[in-house]
């Protein structure tokens, strides 16, 4: 059978729940007759018609707000951010209102922003970030990102069928670098649940996105030099699978905490004081995070491949911690 | 160029929706008096403390016209959009007083309410954020094949906003039934509009959008009901969006901590002599028949419910601080 793409998978999921629900609409820049910057949405105004696949302005507030209203007038808006950079411009819709719905006055809002994240890509400071936190820090959203085409699939499929306000953030990276076999009927990767990428007895990495590759090969790597990691894939940042998180620390007692995102600030400081507070007595070596440098994403090639985390940074801390 | 101002007074108004409108611009100027210089001034309620004195007939003349389908978005000076919606006084009285019974069961407080089952959304703080947020409710209208419309309710002070400009020009675009109600009552907080803009009308700016708009005196329910009534049936026949200014001026503070000493005298006393209770009244006495004896016999029975549901909230609860976590995210 056919290898399907991450890019593919997100295509399938949106295109499968259109199907099967017609609530469902797709709302953003460019998503109509060009089918989105990455081709998420082609061939979907030509299945399923201009009310329920639309075009809009160059108006990122306009449409999160469109699409929350649509939300609370009984609809599950699928709204595509061209870029998760550009998700800032419409972060009062998102963070003052849309995350406030439920508990303000009890109305859901099942909605999913689409944002197309990560660097790697050459894409320079507008088009490379990683702007998970605010929407993290935000209650009332979850937040999740999937790093393999199987879950890509099955949460974008999860997302939609939520009842609250999902930002479902696409590695750009991963779009035409991943692709598996995927199941040919109908499932979905629950919102909440992290997964053990590979097993290990020795360090526990915990990571998501596109950082999970990257764990991988360093893990890989480690297994030659006698160091076995355990690699945990987040997949949902919010709400966290504390229990995956604890039980991963709790087994090999050393953990780095790997993300593409800037350091300060970042998913890591914050899975570091989780791990602290309820696993403490199980450690035994530092909580290391290994992320990118804190500054904007640079678009030379020489810059950014300083910028990101890469394997070699994740071995180097493997190797480290692996002495306590 | 900016629609001129239409010669009102098409309709011929009966005496019973000339008295719905009484009641509820009264109403609405009771409770708000209550809230602010009673309950406010003895710290039964707490926080921002927002009215509409002077305003009622902009809520009043146009939320008159909704049907159960149709939706709302009412300002934080519309608390008659709420009224007419089937709001209860001792609800609203609740929510002020931050009880467990409020509609937002003390999580939010004043005018920042809504109701899912009655199709009001409830103030978004970042004022102008509800343009966009009426798009979205027209645009599920329109999805479903529907004649209902969106009732937006903002101020002078929203159209400043990138959110205002980007919501007016998407519904424009594409063709949503809202009905824009804009209270231009000259202040944003302590901001007169020469300061705000370069031009004279916000409706001006709506014709950039290609928007249709008129301009009306905010302060006559008449003519309010005129104009919404037109609106109403343009955006109801799939004709795209309307908007109506309502020049009118805001009779007190932006909240009542607000001495608003920054208006000066003439201008309040210039309003003052406008006020739409009174310009309805006059109406009604010269040409309903209704007297003087009418309107103090609807004051007193606004005034008990008023006095009842003042009663009635202060013995409500207040929320139990185990519900904190509450309703963050839907039920696993």
């Amino acid at each position: 059978m056919a290898e399907t793409t991450y890019v593919e998978a997100i295509r399938q999921g949106i295109w499968e729940e259109m199907d099967r629900d017609d609530t469902v609409f797709v709302m953003g820049e460019d998503v109509a007759v060009y089918g989105g910057a990455f081709k998420i949405t082609k061939g979907m105004l030509e299945r399923f018609g201009e009310l329920r696949v639309v075009d809009t302005p160059l108006a990122e507030s306009g449409i999160v707000g469109a699409g929350t209203g649509a939300a609370i007038n009984g609809l599950r808006p699928v709204l595509e951010m061209q870029f998760a950079d550009f998700m800032a411009c419409g972060f009062d819709q998102i963070t003052n209102f849309a995350a406030k719905c439920r508990y303000r006055w009890g109305q859901a809002i099942p909605m999913v922003i689409r944002a197309p994240a990560g660097g790697n890509i050459h894409g320079g400071p507008f088009h490379s970030q990683n702007v998970e936190m605010p929407y993290v820090h935000t209650p009332g959203l979850k937040v999740v990102q999937p790093s393999t085409a199987h879950d890509a699939k099955g949460l974008i499929k999860a997302a939609i069928r939520d009842d609250d306000p999902v930002i479902f953030l696409e590695h750009k990276y991963l779009y035409r670098s991943v692709k598996e076999e995927l199941p040919t009927e109908d499932y979905t990767v629950p919102i909440g649940e992290a997964g053990v990428r590979r097993e290990g007895s020795d360090i526990s990495i915990i990571t998501y996105g596109w950082m999970v590759h990257v764990a991988l090969e360093a893990a890989e790597n480690a297994s030659g030099e006698g160091i076995s990691v355990e690699v945990l894939d987040l997949r949902t940042l919010v709400p966290l699978d504390r229990e995956s998180i604890l039980d991963t620390a709790k087994k090999t007692s050393k953990v780095i905490l790997l993300h593409e995102d800037t350091l300060t600030g970042g998913m890591g400081g914050e899975l570091a004081g989780i791990i602290s507070e309820h696993a403490f007595d199980y450690l035994d070596g530092p909580l290391v995070r290994v992320a990118a440098a804190d500054t904007p994403v640079p678009f030379s090639e020489t810059l950014e491949r300083a910028f990101l985390p890469s394997v070699e940074d994740v071995l180097a801390k493997i190797r480290w911690l692996h002495r306590f | 160029m900016s629609t001129p101002a239409v010669a009102h007074l098409q309709t011929k108004f009966d005496r019973d929706l000339c008295e719905r409108f009484h009641y509820y611009m009264l109403l609405m100027r009771e409770l708000e008096d209550r809230i602010e210089n009673k309950l406010y001034r003895q710290g039964k309620v707490v926080g921002g403390c927002y009215t509409g004195r002077g305003q009622e007939a902009i809520p009043v003349g146009s939320a008159i016209l909704s049907r159960p389908g149709d939706w709302l978005t009412p300002s934080h000076r519309d608390m008659a959009a709420l009224l007419i919606r089937g709001v209860t006084p001792e609800e609203i009285l609740a929510q002020y007083m931050g009880r467990a019974t409020g509609l937002t069961k003390g999580r939010d407080g004043n005018m920042h309410m809504g109701c899912s089952e009655r199709h009001c959304v409830p103030i978004i703080s970042s004022i102008g954020a509800s343009i966009p947020i009426a798009g979205g409710l027209a645009f599920a209208m329109r999805y479903r094949g529907e004649s209902n419309v969106v009732f937006n309710y903002s101020g002078d002070g929203a159209s400043s906003r990138g959110d205002w400009h980007e919501g007016l020009n998407m519904a424009a675009v594409m063709n949503l039934p809202i009905v824009y109600l804009c209270n231009n009552n000259h202040y944003a907080y302590s901001t007169p509009l020469d300061k705000q803009m370069k031009i004279a009308d916000i409706a001006d700016r709506v014709a950039g959008y290609g928007i249709p708009a008129e301009i009306v005196n905010g302060n006559d329910v008449l003519a309010i009901y005129e104009a919404s009534t037109r609106g109403v049936e343009h955006a109801r026949a799939g004709k795209g969006p309307y908007f109506i200014e309502c020049k009118t001026f805001r009779m007190s503070g932006h909240s009542a901590h607000d001495p608003a000493d920054y208006v000066p005298n003439q201008l309040r006393e210039e309003w003052s002599r406008k006020d739409p209770i009174l310009m309805l009244q006059k109406y009604m006495v010269e040409n309903l028949g209704a007297d003087e004896q009418d309107f103090m016999e609807m004051r007193k029975r606004v005034l008990d419910k008023v006095a009842a549901a003042v009663e009635w909230a202060l013995e409500q609860p207040f929320p139990d601080p185990a519900t904190l976590e509450d309703d963050v995210y839907a039920p696993a």
